[in-house]
C-alpha cells in the first residue's frame, strides 16, 4: 500500500475530529476524500503531514511510519493545502527553488526539476512572474508543480480546487487523474465536490470524524448519482 | 538523509529570508527610524538632564546618546524578534509555516533556520544604525565593530526565541499594541538600555533587581562592551541560558503532540 491510514482517532479537547478511521491506497490510483464540511478531512491531513500527531492509530506513507519515521515518510509525500502556501513575493522559479532546498535539492538538479514540474503544468513561460501576479488557477498548478518536485510517491490535495472557476477545477481534476492513471502517483484528494470523482476512483465517504463508506466510487453509487448517495447517506447520519 | 540536505534547507531559509528584506527596502528605513528618533531626539533632550559617571566599559565621561547607542541596537533586535514571531502566526495562517513545517527534516532544525534568518536580517539593520550613529559622532573603535557581530547574533537569536516562544504559547499576543504593551515595553524600560541600573537603584531596589533579572539588560550590556571590543562573559552566559530557555519553550509550543498547534485546531 502507498498510504495506509488505520484505527486514526483525533479529538480536540471532548471532541472527537476523527473516530477510527481506516482505509489504505494502492499505489497509482486516485482515491477521494468525500466529506461535507466539518467531516475532519482537514483535521486528517493535518495528521497525514504531522502537523498534528494522533491520539490513536497510525499513518504509513510509502512504507514508511508516519510516527517512527516522520523525516522518511514526510520525504516521499507532496501536498497541496488547502489554504494557498506560496510566497506571494518571490517568482515562481524562486517559489520551487525554495522549495527544492527545503527537500535539500539544490543548484543545476533544483532548476533542472524546477523547469521539468513547470513545462508540466504549463508555466513555463510564468518562471520570472511574482506569485502574486498569478491568477488562482495557476497558482494552484504553481502548487501542484511544487508538491511534485521532488517525486513524491503520494500527492494529498487538501479541497484544491476551492476558488477555481469552472475551467481551472476541470483541468486540475483531470490532470491529477492522468497523473495518477500514467505517471503511478497515488492520490488523496480531499473534496465536497461529486463532480470531482470519476466512477473508477476509489472512494472514502467521511462525516463527522467517520467513515461512512469506502470503495470504489462507481459501486458506492451504485445506479443513482454519486451526489444523490452521498447526500442520502450523510442526511441519515445527521438525523437525530 | 545526507547532512547537506541540512545546510541547503538553512542556505534557503536565510535566502529567502534576505530576499524578501531586499524586495522590502521599505522596512529597513521604518525599522532604523524608531532608534534615530531615540537616538536623535530623545537623548539629545536627555543630554543635559541625565550625567553619566564613569562605568565600565566606558574609560571617560560620556554623552547620554553614546550611552543609549547598545540599547538602541538591542531594541531593534526586540522589536524584529517580536515581528518576526508575528509574522510566524501570520505565515502558519497562510501556510508558509506549514510548508516549513511538512520538509522531511528535524523541527527544531527548520525553527532555527527560521529564527536565523530574521537574526540576519535584524543584524544587517543594527549595522546600518551603527553607521548612521557613527556619522552624527557617536563611533566605536574599529575592533568594536567586529565583536559586536556574534553578540548581536546571539542577542538575536535570544531575542528571536523568545518571539517563537510567545508565536506558539500565548495566542492574545496575536497584534502588534499586545506585543509592544506586554512585551517590548517591559523588556526595553526595565533593562539597562536607558539608564545605567545604578541610576535605577537610587528609584527603586526592587525596579533595579526586576532590571538586572531581565534578558534584555544581559543582551543590552553583551554588545555595549562588544562595542568597545571587551567581552562581558556573565552577560553572555545569562543570555545563552535565555536563549535555551526561550527555545526550549518554542519547541515545546511547535511539538505537533503538544502546544498551541493541537489547542488551537
Amino acid at each position: 500500500m502507498s498510504l495506509a491510514v488505520t484505527d486514526l482517532s483525533y479529538a480536540f479537547g471532548r471532541r472527537k475530529a476523527l473516530d477510527h478511521v481506516s482505509f489504505a491506497v494502492e499505489p497509482g490510483r486516485f482515491c477521494a476524500l468525500l466529506g461535507p464540511n466539518g467531516a475532519g478531512k482537514s483535521t486528517l491531513y493535518n495528521l497525514l503531514t504531522r502537523l498534528y500527531v494522533p491520539d490513536a492509530g497510525s499513518i504509513r506513507v510509502a512504507g514508511q511510519d508516519l510516527a517512527r519515521h516522520p523525516r522518511r515518510a514526510l520525504a516521499r509525500m507532496g501536498v497541496v493545502f488547502q489554504g494557498q502556501t506560496l510566497d506571494l513575493d518571490l517568482t515562481v522559479m524562486q517559489n520551487l527553488r525554495y522549495f527544492a532546498a527545503l527537500q535539500g535539492i539544490a543548484g543545476r538538479e533544483a532548476t533542472r526539476r524546477a523547469e521539468v514540474a513547470m513545462d508540466r503544468l504549463g508555466i513555463a513561460d510564468r518562471r520570472r512572474d511574482r506569485a502574486r501576479d498569478l491568477n488562482g488557477g495557476h497558482r494552484r498548478r504553481l502548487e501542484l508543480a511544487r508538491a511534485l518536485l521532488h517525486d513524491p510517491a503520494v500527492l494529498l490535495m487538501d479541497e484544491p480546487t476551492v476558488g477555481l472557476d469552472a475551467a481551472a477545477r476541470a483541468a486540475l481534476v483531470a490532470h491529477v487523474h492522468d497523473l495518477a492513471a500514467t505517471g503511478g502517483l497515488t492520490v488523496l484528494w480531499a473534496t465536497h465536490l461529486t463532480d470531482e470523482i470519476a466512477p473508477g476512483d476509489d472512494l472514502v465517504i467521511l462525516h463527522r470524524g467517520r467513515v461512512l463508506r469506502r470503495g470504489k466510487a462507481g459501486e458506492i453509487a451504485g445506479t443513482r448519482p454519486l451526489e444523490q448517495t452521498f447526500l442520502d447517506l450523510t442526511a441519515a447520519e445527521s438525523a437525530p | 538523509m545526507r547532512p547537506g540536505i541540512w545546510m541547503t534547507a538553512l542556505g534557503a531559509v536565510l535566502a529567502r529570508e534576505m530576499l524578501r528584506f531586499w524586495q522590502q527596502r521599505a522596512r529597513l528605513f521604518s525599522a532604523l527610524v524608531r532608534p534615530l528618533v531615540w537616538f536623535l531626539v530623545f537623548a539629545a533632550g536627555f543630554r543635559a538632564a541625565l550625567g553619566l559617571s564613569i562605568i565600565p566599559p566606558y574609560q571617560t565621561y560620556i554623552t547620554y546618546q553614546t550611552y543609549i547607542v547598545p540599547g538602541l541596537c538591542g531594541m531593534i533586535l526586540l522589536f524584529n524578534g517580536m515581528q518576526s514571531s508575528l509574522s510566524l502566526v501570520h505565515d502558519r495562517e497562510t501556510g508558509s509555516m506549514r510548508l516549513l513545517l511538512t520538509a522531511p527534516l528535524p523541527r527544531w532544525w527548520l525553527l532555527f533556520a527560521k529564527l536565523a534568518a530574521g537574526t540576519g536580517v535584524s543584524v544587517i539593520q543594527v549595522y546600518a544604525f551603527l553607521a548612521i550613529a557613527a556619522c552624527f559622532g557617536v563611533a566605536m573603535p574599529w575592533q568594536g565593530y567586529l565583536m559586536v557581530l556574534p553578540a548581536l547574533m546571539l542577542a538575536g537569536l535570544m531575542l528571536g526565541a523568545l518571539g517563537l516562544a510567545l508565536s506558539a504559547t500565548v495566542t492574545q499576543l496575536e497584534n502588534f499594541a499586545g506585543v509592544m504593551n506586554f512585551v517590548i515595553f517591559p523588556c526595553f524600560f526595565l533593562s539597562s538600555a536607558l539608564y545605567p541600573l545604578w541610576r535605577m537603584a537610587e528609584s527603586s531596589d526592587l525596579l533595579r533587581d526586576i532590571c538586572a533579572a531581565n534578558p534584555f539588560t544581559h543582551a543590552v550590556e553583551m554588545i555595549r562592551f562588544a562595542l568597545y571590543g571587551q567581552v562581558n562573559g556573565t552577560a553572555a552566559g545569562w543570555v545563552c541560558l535565555a536563549f535555551a530557555v526561550f527555545s526550549a519553550a518554542a519547541l515545546r509550543g511547535y511539538d505537533p503532540a503538544r502546544g498551541m498547534i493541537r489547542r488551537r485546531g
